[in-house]
């Protein structure tokens, strides 16, 4: 087996010093009817070669998203990469290293943590960032769970633009954990009015920038409302692009933004792993769940870096427990991190304007498809559309053409009939004029 | 005030070292110094070179954003050399051991890195038609299964993100069983006092009243000990196996049934699976659920921190309330159930959904290649091997080192205490740090709790004879130097590193979590 | 002198007519460490005996100070919150947490005078 070491020529002269006669006695603890005396029933070691046949009969029974016309969005993007990513993060040093529990000697790790957040913080327009948490839906649920914790209250708001399995999340976390939630109704026109929902019991409002329906508003007037009954405003973001060219969350009164941060330098990968984003307030940092990375110096003098504040990790006084979940997804956070850094601030906001400008062109083309209406006024890169018919028959049968043409909300939404004739369809810079013209297309002779 | 007895130092000897003879540039050889990305960039640069956009009238509704972001940028050479630099101030497990108890740094195979890239399974969307990805879930499927065999498990929950999500998914899954069976008056979690943090955080979360159950001094638990605590309150009891001492629990076939007989669940945390692959399956033991930490027994790399992937497999008990999303095979095709609708109409009840999508594809790729590799004698190998390191390590060390619990075999990691380091003024984290200085990671430091400046290794299969042997010099002549009396080369370490002890004191007590540009003003200024 | 007890949670409740003054002991800001952060309680919240009113932190332990007597809480002190490392250089005098308005004196007799939590301490190192 090309991954052990050990021959057996050791193992004999090992077990002999350890003073066993066989290395099933160094499992005696273990019943003895327990022990497995036959192999497990599965394959035997592959090399390389057969390991690579099997795995890409499984690959080539997918359809690649590079391979066709391409508008899947709602919570996931793609977006081009540069090669120089995916070369730096297969790195060993930053590949195979743990947790930075020694800092001597994790500098590498601690320092690009401390600029992810950095980044993140100044994106956010924010005062602080962690270190990444799971991804943008737990990050939201976990921003709900310290909303309670600072307002000492219980409910949640949700706004009926968060995405549904977002939604689900919270939902799922409050069940169990002993909190309320009022989800409003999805809301594809963009049209709800959250104010009166919040009272004094209310702990937080959670939006979404741009909106699951791809929609943007201003969100000062829903901070104020929030802030007016004592409660936070939790914006999430799961196209974390947009904010290249949006006013950013921080600017109108947010006070914990929880993002996916997928778009950044991270593939689809069928949903993970991806890389969630969470900054705040500098006054809220101690009710912060995840990792964090701070400045300091060594026994020299020189700036270092090391994690900090763990305690809250720690904290296992109930009403206190920042998070039972707060690992943190270093290697995905690593590639955002230097595709930002590739990008920088000129290279961000242009990526930005492409986006808007396919989406754009996008809106207009499908407009213009009989029977067809987009919703949105103001978007981003993406927007919701009306179609004659069944939304998720549409796309099975554009999928059919070799067009993957959106996310038939019913696939989230499936109890909402007035839901069923909508598709969510995002444009990124991958989207070329003539994917357009071939989803207008297809869309055209498919309703 | 409840008291912590692990108190040690976090800031560097007050007898503040003077610098090493300095260079101009404050580089030392290969070891490049490297600013901060803000201190070198600048936000005109950019890496990436993208085409003018389209020109259409903007539908931005007036939320354009107004002013800098202050984010600078680098040119592609300037990028690679900036986190090249950086890359070189981290260890890690391609450069030599990194024995960290209860992490599991075994080898990362770069073929799972390839894998892991195929189009079919990389370049592929969470809510593409389903009839488009078709492959990737039954990639999905395969590994279920792999872990279902491996455990003998009946059902496995793939969605959860790391080890501790697992875990909570496995706990809800149990207190929705136990809603189910009209029994939420059970509201109690029983803990053994040597389990790992997370578990009484997860149960505390949910509600329940953690109790403590007191163990062995090894940190076994006597199923005596689990029966005086049960009762019809009790929903679930939390135990590791492999335990937090490296040992295997030697009454947890008649804990299990104690439990069961309770009306309770067990749950088992599998951080320590990797001794037991292929030897042992939790299902034959009696437990209901257990998370599988894909990034320790199953190699996906750790990357400076996670991504990891925590599926947790289920007794049939407790299956029907798994989370969503799960496959289901219906007409010989296999689909991902994604909605509450769907699954109650299948006579599944979910406890709800733990994150968006379907879990972390990335990851089960290599865990799958993992396995494929090594294929079924390959894995109970590999748990043989590291099972036969530690207890070599044992061996090697034992009348140097202190044993807490004698010299007795141990599974997949070896617990060593500081009594060899008594009256030398030298302690666990002076070790540990010596360590780096001979180009080791140290072992897991202070932890577990029940023995006194714990020192846990874990070699795993990774490492060869030869390795090993050359790491038990190491560590035979640091415990010489430390009972000689040489305690500065202790106190001082690690001296040959990119940096010396940092000051986590003042990180606590200043935080600094980002770059500001005032700073550097005021710096200045100054 | 002012009436001096300790509990076994390492705690000190130092008296003057019936208002607690409360902190933690010297012992235990050595067994902590660095302390990195201090949170008082509210003034006006009642405390009662045996339940968590501040917590001390260390870099490596977050820890729960219990207040050893019931009553309400009278006056907290600003100065170990704003600056944590006054607990390291004076526990017993200038970094005192709270002060506590005694509901019932006879709560006192549970506790420990100088010399016994001396004797405690020695006992359970």
């Amino acid at each position: 087996m090309r991954y052990l070491p050990l021959d057996d020529a050791d193992r004999n002269a090992m077990l002999a010093r350890v003073g066993v006669g066989s290395v099933d006695e160094l499992f005696a603890a273990v019943p003895k009817d327990k022990l497995l005396t036959r192999l497990l029933d599965l394959p035997k070691a592959m090399g390389e070669l057969e390991v690579e046949h099997e795995l890409a009969t499984l690959s080539n029974a997918s359809t690649p998203a590079g391979s066709v016309p391409f508008f899947v969005g709602a919570g996931a993007y793609r977006h081009h990469v540069p090669a120089t990513v995916d070369h730096l993060i297969q790195r060993s040093e930053f590949l195979t290293s743990y947790t930075p529990y020694q800092p001597e000697i994790s500098q590498g790790t601690l320092q690009v943590l401390y600029e992810f957040q950095t980044q993140v913080a100044l994106l956010a327009d924010m005062d602080v960032a962690n270190a990444s948490m799971y991804d943008g839906s737990t990050a939201t649920a976990e921003a709900v769970l310290m909303a309670h914790r600072l307002t000492r209250r219980k409910k949640a708001v949700l706004s009926g633009g968060l995405h549904p399995q977002y939604r689900a999340v919270i939902e799922t976390l409050a069940q169990h954990g002993g909190s309320e939630t009022v989800a409003l109704a999805p809301d594809p026109a963009d049209t709800e009015d959250i104010a009166p929902l919040i009272d004094d019991a209310t702990s937080c409002v959670v939006v979404q920038y741009p909106s699951f329906y791809g929609s943007i508003r201003d969100l000062s007037e829903v901070a104020a409302a929030a802030h007016a009954k004592g409660a936070l405003l939790i914006v999430a973001v799961t196209e974390i692009v947009a904010l290249g060219l949006l006013k950013p969350p921080g600017a109108m009164g947010a006070d914990i933004v929880a993002a996916e941060g997928q778009s950044l330098g991270n593939g689809l990968n069928f949903g993970g792993p991806y890389v969630g984003l969470f900054a705040t307030r500098d006054r809220f940092v101690r009710q912060m769940p995840g990792r964090l990375a701070g400045e300091t110096v060594d026994a020299e003098g020189r700036r270092g870096f090391v994690l900090t504040l763990s305690t809250r990790e720690q904290h296992i006084r109930r009403e206190k427990a920042t998070s039972n979940i707060c690992t943190n997804s270093g290697l995905a956070a690593l590639a955002f991190s230097i595709h930002l850094t590739l990008l920088g601030q000129k290279g961000l906001a242009r990526l930005a304007r492409i986006n808007h400008a396919n989406a754009v062109d996008l809106a207009e083309r499908l407009a213009a498809v009989p029977g067809v209406a987009v919703l949105n006024e103001a978007f981003f890169n993406e927007i919701t559309i009306r179609v004659p018919g069944d939304a998720a028959e549409t796309i099975e049968r554009l999928a059919a053409k070799g067009v993957l043409g959106g996310v038939p909300v019913s696939r989230l939404e499936p109890d909402r009939k007035e839901l069923a004739d909508l598709i969510v369809v995002a444009a990124t810079e991958v989207t070329t004029d003539k994917d357009r013209a071939a989803l207008a297309r297809a869309l055209e002779e498919v309703v | 005030m409840a008291m912590n007895r692990e108190g040690r130092p976090t800031r560097p000897a007050s007898e503040a070292v003077s610098a090493a003879a300095g260079t101009f540039t404050g580089h030392k050889g290969l070891q490049h110094e490297e600013r901060l990305l803000f201190e070198r960039g600048s936000a005109d640069r950019s890496g990436v070179d993208l085409p003018e956009p389209k020109a259409t009238r903007s539908r931005l509704g007036g939320l354009e954003r107004q002013g800098e972001i202050g984010l600078p940028g680098l040119s592609e050479p300037e990028t690679m050399r900036h986190y090249v630099r950086l890359s070189r101030q981290n260890y890690a497990i391609d450069m030599g051991p990194y024995p960290l108890g209860s992490c599991t740094m075994k080898h990362n195979p770069r073929l799972n890195e390839r894998m892991a890239r195929l189009p079919g399974l990389a370049d592929v969307h969470p809510l593409q038609p389903q009839s488009t990805v078709e492959g990737a879930i039954r990639l999905i499927e395969t590994l279920a299964g792999y872990l279902m065999e491996l455990t003998g498990m009946p059902a496995v929950a793939m969605s959860p993100k790391a080890g501790a999500h697992g875990e909570l998914a496995g706990m809800l899954a149990i207190k929705a069983a136990h809603d189910a069976n009209g029994q939420s008056a059970r509201r109690i979690v029983l803990v053994p006092e040597s389990a790992h943090g997370t578990n009484p955080a997860t149960a505390a979360f949910m509600g329940y009243a953690v109790k403590a159950i007191p163990a062995r001094a090894d940190g076994t638990v006597a199923a005596a000990a689990v029966e005086a605590a049960l009762g019809p309150d009790v929903a679930a009891l939390m135990l590791t196996n492999p335990n937090t001492c490296g040992l295997f629990e030697p009454e947890i076939v008649e804990i299990a049934a104690a439990v069961h007989e309770a009306g309770a669940y067990f749950y088992c945390d599998g951080a320590n699976f990797n001794a037991i692959v292929g030897k042992v399956r939790p299902g034959d033991l009696g437990v209901d659920a257990m998370h599988i930490n894909l990034h320790k027994t199953f190699s996906t790399p750790h990357g400076g921190g996670g991504p990891g992937a925590g599926p947790v497999v289920l007794s049939q008990a407790l299956a029907p309330f798994a989370p969503l999303p799960f496959l289901v095979r219906e007409n010989g095709r296999t689909r991902l159930v994604e909605t509450t609708g769907e699954a109650e109409a299948l006579g599944a009840r979910p406890f709800g959904r733990l994150t968006a999508f379907h879990g972390q594809m990335g990851m089960f790729v290599r865990a799958l290649a993992y396995m494929l590799s090594h294929g079924a004698d390959g894995m109970r190998q590999a748990s043989e091997d590291a099972v036969l390191n530690a207890n070599y390590l044992r061996v090697m060390l034992a009348d140097t080192f202190s044993l807490p619990f004698g010299n007795q075999a141990c599974m997949h990691e070896v617990l060593f205490d500081d009594r060899f380091l008594k009256d030398t003024g030298v302690t666990t984290l002076d070790f540990a740090k010596a360590m780096i200085d001979e180009g080791y990671h140290p072992m897991t430091m202070y932890f577990p709790l029940v023995v006194h400046g714990a020192m846990l290794v874990e070699p795993t299969e990774s490492e060869s004879k030869e390795t090993l042997d050359i790491l038990v010099a190491t560590l035979r002549h640091l415990a010489e130097a430390a009972k000689a009396g040489d305690a500065a080369r202790f106190r001082d370490a690690p001296r040959l590193a990119p940096r010396r002890r940092l000051d986590e004191t003042r990180a606590a007590r200043e935080p600094r979590l980002r770059w500001r540009a005032e700073t550097v003003a005021k710096k200045a200024a100054e | 002198m002012a009436l001096e007890r300790f509990s076994k949670d390492h705690e000190y409740v130092r008296l003057d007519g019936d208002i607690a003054t409360i902190g933690i002991t010297n012992h235990a800001q050595g067994q902590l460490g660095d302390i990195v952060f201090v949170e008082v309680p509210e003034v006006g919240r009642q405390v009662k005996a045996g339940e968590p009113a501040a917590v001390v932190e260390s870099v490596k332990a977050a820890s729960d100070v219990f207040s050893p007597v019931t009553g309400e809480v009278i006056e907290t002190n600003a100065s170990p919150v704003e600056s944590p490392a006054l607990v390291n250089e004076d526990a017993e005098g200038a970094a005192w947490l709270f002060k506590v308005r005694l509901s019932s004196r006879a709560e006192l007799d549970g506790l420990m005078d100088r010399a016994a939590y001396e004797k405690f301490v020695e006992e359970t190192a």
